[in-house]
């Protein structure tokens, strides 16, 4: 599911028009990237959280070249999945059928 | 920041009263939660991918007893922030 596949959920589930729908999921996930971008730490009830995970600089290689460089620091957003969720997809899908039933 | 700060923010945006605002943040996540529980991946442009992966059982140890145990196989969520997102949050600092 894309973005635009969630809008069009969202509509019909909220039953608010398309373009209300739009404007709220860009909303969320700007809040959400904002957020990110400030440090800041995401906390959400039932489904995870988001926070930066910091890593120091180290010496590298290019893989391809195999010549060394040095990696400068870098912030990575990291999620954990809470619960509730990591409960709810180890379950697998509610629907009939166990398992492995990869779409695409 | 929680969930009733994103409301906060969205709130402010949306045409909408606190407490249908409330409901329509819940349904988005809803939405993306059962979509993942059945095994589709979510992806957010410019924010990043949520998808459910098949592990398989492994032998692991009780890292407090060092004891041997056999780890079962688990379906696991994983997100990959996305480039774009990753890009602008070291150009930050």
């Amino acid at each position: 599911m894309i973005k635009s596949e969630l809008i069009a959920r969202v509509a019909e589930k909220s039953k608010v028009p398309h373009r209300e729908a739009a404007l709220l999921v860009e909303s969320i996930f700007g809040a959400m990237r904002e957020a990110i971008l400030n440090g800041e730490r995401i906390e959400l009830r039932g489904f995870g959280s988001f926070a930066n995970r910091h890593y120091t600089s180290y010496q590298g290689r290019n893989p391809k070249t195999g010549v060394s460089i040095q990696v400068s620091p870098r912030k990575i957003p990291f999620f954990k999945v809470g619960k509730e969720l990591r409960e709810k997809i180890n379950a697998g899908p509610a629907k009939a059928g166990s398992g492995s039933s990869q779409s695409g | 920041m929680t969930k009733a700060e994103i409301v906060e923010k969205v709130y402010e945006k949306i045409g909408f009263s606190k407490k249908e605002t409330v409901a329509m943040v819940d349904t988005v996540f809803d939405i993306i939660r059962d979509t993942l529980a059945d095994g589709e991946k979510v992806k957010i442009a410019n924010f990043g991918n949520f998808e459910v992966k098949q592990k398989k059982s492994r032998r692991g140890r009780n890292p407090q007893t060092g004891a041997a145990m056999e780890i079962s196989a688990r379906r696991v969520l994983s997100f990959k922030p996305s480039v774009m997102l990753k890009r602008e949050l070291n150009r930050r600092t």
